[in-house]
């Protein structure tokens, strides 16, 4: 047993912190550290930057223009990047349709799509959630009939995430109701500018514009765009998850949202002590801390094991509920700590430009909007009851 | 022992439960809490005449309620149509006049309960956490009066009063009970500079700046202060614990219609146990949350130990299982309870935040652990 990381990752981390220094610009570093709203150019540019560097992929194979990293330098990666206010690699392009591509995509489909993802070009939404079809996914709906050398697309795909910025959407479609639902599920790569392709913003509780709801109608997608075989998208969008085991825990966002609540508990006074030293609010902090400490190993072990290939498959559920559970008992408590001053809130005031000074602590606004919207950390990604059935399932029950 | 509602407390809840069903849907409470005021001024109207504002105080004023059950038979109504206009402001700065005011002072509150002056109460300050005793703004002895100097902040709907109730100290460090002093400021006097600002739950809350303002001597409400913010307190966690139980019952209606009609892998979600026992959880703590508002605003007109420990018990109690269906009731509903056209997060949100006012959760089990040791 040793707790640490070893001499080569002590120098990979030194490496990725003196990187992180030199490229994140300040102004996009601030405003993820001041919880401001990023815009597209800023999650575009960040992408730029990391891709010049060779870091933009970090777990493709270095042939695809990927950094090759093993689980241990990708979890290094993370908790730095967090620590230094770095935005969140958006994922639908990198982490979901890549390594799909290259499993069971074309040469020529990986040809062209990869390329285009790390510079840039195309911006990939998901599309699997319908309305009818969340947690039972394999009921979905959107159906993809072959006519020639087209399918014609129709139907309703939600909660897309940044599907108002997106060029692509890759989509799980209906080619077959025979069999058990999931044997009739293709993946489909879809150009977001086809004719009959309707993007309807979702305003979330706390005001925000992040998700949409995606309408086909009659859209017309060329059977290239067919990823692997027809009726097989369910294996290949199931691979994708038991093959992403990094990150699931969020373990660098858990360790900058304690530090914020820190900080935050230092400035807040109760009776004219900090808030940190007030004995409830204190315990209610170290509980914390003393999950967040051990999941951290759960996490490296759970690393350790998927790079020797002793991982168990309901390590990653394991993961998820645990790490969304410690990310929303941050985001409670931080809240908890501004007392009154958590009740203002400035939806203007989460733009970087926003010049009119703060009503309460600067750092107050953001926080309990930002609550609120974390609760959805347990519903999506497979809600947290789903992972549970989940674990117990592959335990025999 | 009865537990059922004296016949003019029935009407009173029915008129209420009417007049939320009949005027105030989501969209409608959308719409005032996003006007400059953040509330109707033409609903305020209504309350009035419906005798709304006059069942929060006693007869002796002009009000024909004002007991513990009278607030809780109100404001569970008003919780249950996330009703955004004034009154919980109205009833504990009304309460501060009807509790220390002089007969010419009480005067005012006619005017409140018939929604012609709308009053706040302008306490809680940068650094005061929830201690009731924590003011650093000073009032100042000068030759016609007071001049009062400050920082009060996150002041419900203390951007749209015609009249403040600010409390400041004549003496004493800035947590003594001893030494407080409450004042009716005119919002508009000189000195007085106010930032309105939303709520993350949809209020309206005041940041005001008191920059050497005069008051004359007549102005002043009562004397020794402290005593009486306490129980002005005491009813404003009534009245808002009662709107918490409101919001609840409406949140875990949502839900339980939910569960019965949302389906996914061909059942009725409702049929997955794990989700049976986390609904009838959220059942069996309401009911906590409704007994303990009961002790409550039955001990609202005993003695303080009596009546403050039973606040505190109440307060600590609704903080928790408030948290629990605000959490609970949007994870059953999955992403539809994340959604802003939905009306479940908005109560969920209005759920959460009442742990942020008249003190949260550990606020007042620290309070229930001191009162039980006295
Ligand atoms: C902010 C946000 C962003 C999202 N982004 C995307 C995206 O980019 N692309 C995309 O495709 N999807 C996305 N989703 C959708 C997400 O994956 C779904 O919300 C999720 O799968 C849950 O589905 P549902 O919302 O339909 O809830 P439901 O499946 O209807 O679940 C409702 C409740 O029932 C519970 N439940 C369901 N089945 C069971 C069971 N068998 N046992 C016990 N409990 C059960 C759930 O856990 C939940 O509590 C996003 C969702 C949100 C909220």
């Amino acid at each position: 047993m040793d707790l640490n990381y070893n001499d080569e990752e002590l120098a990979f981390r030194d490496e990725v912190r003196a990187f992180l220094k030199d490229k994140l610009p300040a102004r996009i570093a601030d405003k993820v550290k001041k919880q401001q709203r990023l815009t597209k150019e800023d999650m575009v540019e960040w992408h730029a930057i990391l891709n010049d560097r060779g870091w933009l992929a970090s777990a493709w194979p270095k042939e695809y223009g990927g950094a090759a990293w093993d689980a241990v330098q990708r979890n290094i990666f993370e908790e730095e990047a967090c620590r230094a206010g770095a935005p969140r690699v958006v994922p639908f392009g990198i982490g979901m349709l890549a390594p799909v591509l290259m499993a069971f995509g074309s040469s020529e489909q990986c040809d062209h799509y990869l390329p285009r993802i790390l510079d840039g070009t195309d911006w990939w939404c998901q599309g699997y959630s319908e309305p009818g079809a969340g947690s039972d996914l394999a009921s979905l709906k959107t159906t993809a009939v072959r006519e020639g050398d087209h399918y014609i697309v129709n139907g309703q795909k939600t909660w897309t995430t940044l599907g108002q910025h997106a060029d692509w959407i890759f989509c799980l479609v209906r080619t077959s109701n025979e069999g058990k639902p999931q044997q009739g599920i293709s993946f489909l790569l879809i150009d977001m500018a086809t004719p009959g392709i309707e993007v309807r913003p979702i305003i979330l509780l706390d005001g925000e514009h992040e998700v949409n709801e995606i309408f086909f109608d009659d859209v017309k997608v060329p059977v290239e765009n067919l990823v692997g075989e027809e009726n097989k998208g369910w294996t290949y969008a199931k691979y994708l998850l038991t093959h992403e085991r990094t990150g699931t825990a969020g373990i660098g966002f858990s360790t900058e949202g304690l530090a914020q609540l820190k900080r935050i508990a230092k400035a807040q006074k109760k009776r004219g002590r900090p808030l940190a030293e007030d004995p409830l609010f204190a315990a209610r902090m170290a509980k914390i801390e003393i999950d967040l400490a051990a999941l951290r190993t759960t996490n490296l072990r759970v690393l350790q094991d998927a790079m020797s290939g002793a991982a168990s498959p309901a390590d990653s559920s394991m993961m998820k509920v645990k790490g969304t559970v410690i990310r929303q008992a941050i985001n409670d408590l931080a809240r908890r700590a501004l007392g009154p001053h958590a009740l203002p809130f400035v939806s203007e005031a989460l733009d970087a430009g926003y010049n009119e000074p703060p009503i309460g602590p600067d750092y107050a606004n953001p926080v309990a909007a930002d609550y609120f919207n974390n609760r959805k950390l347990s519903i999506f990604a497979g809600s947290n009851e789903i992972q549970k059935n989940i674990i117990s399932k592959l335990n025999g029950l | 022992m009865d537990f059922s509602l004296t016949d003019d407390r029935r009407m009173l809840a029915d008129m209420a439960t009417r007049f939320v069903r009949e005027k105030y849907d989501i969209e409608s409470r959308h719409k005032f809490a996003a006007s400059d005021e953040g509330f109707s001024r033409e609903i305020w109207g209504e309350f009035a005449e419906l005798g709304l504002i006059g069942a929060l105080f006693g007869e002796d004023v002009g009000g024909f309620g004002g007991t513990g059950f009278d607030l809780a038979v109100v404001f569970e109504e008003l919780g249950k149509g996330l009703v955004v206009e004034p009154m919980l402001a109205n009833l504990v700065a009304g309460k501060l006049v009807e509790l220390a005011g002089s007969a010419e002072q009480k005067m005012l509150l006619e005017k409140v309960i018939g929604g012609e002056t709308l009053l706040a109460f302008a306490h809680s300050e940068p650094e005061s956490h929830y201690d009731l005793a924590h003011v650093a703004t000073g009032a100042e002895k000068t030759e016609k009066g007071w001049r009062l100097t400050g920082h009060k902040s996150a002041v419900l709907n203390g951007d749209s009063a015609d009249l403040l109730v600010v409390s400041a100290r004549v003496s004493g460090d800035v947590a003594d009970e001893e030494g407080i002093a409450l004042f009716l400021v005119n919002p508009h006097a000189k000195g007085v500079a106010i930032r309105g600002c939303p709520t993350v739950d949809g209020g309206r809350v005041g940041d005001i700046a008191l920059n050497g303002v005069e008051v004359s001597t007549h102005v002043r409400l009562g004397e020794e202060a402290f005593a009486t913010i306490e129980q002005a307190f005491a009813a404003g966690i009534v009245a808002v614990s009662a709107e918490a139980l409101g919001a609840m019952q409406v949140a875990t209606e949502m839900t339980l219609e939910y569960l019965k009609t949302r389906k996914q892998f061909g059942v009725i979600i409702g049929r997955f146990q794990v989700l049976q026992h986390r609904y009838a959880e959220m059942l069996i703590e309401i009911e906590q949350a409704r007994s303990s508002l009961i002790n409550a605003a039955g001990h609202l007109e005993s003695g303080r130990e009596l009546r403050e420990w039973n606040v505190s018990a109440l307060k600590n109690l609704v903080g928790r299982v408030g948290h629990l269906v605000a959490e609970e009731t949007i994870q059953m509903h999955g992403g539809i309870g994340m959604t802003w056209e939905y009306a479940l997060p908005h109560y969920a949100k209005r759920l959460t935040m009442i742990d942020h006012q008249f003190g949260d959760e550990d606020h007042h089990i620290e309070r229930v652990i001191a009162l039980s040791a006295g």
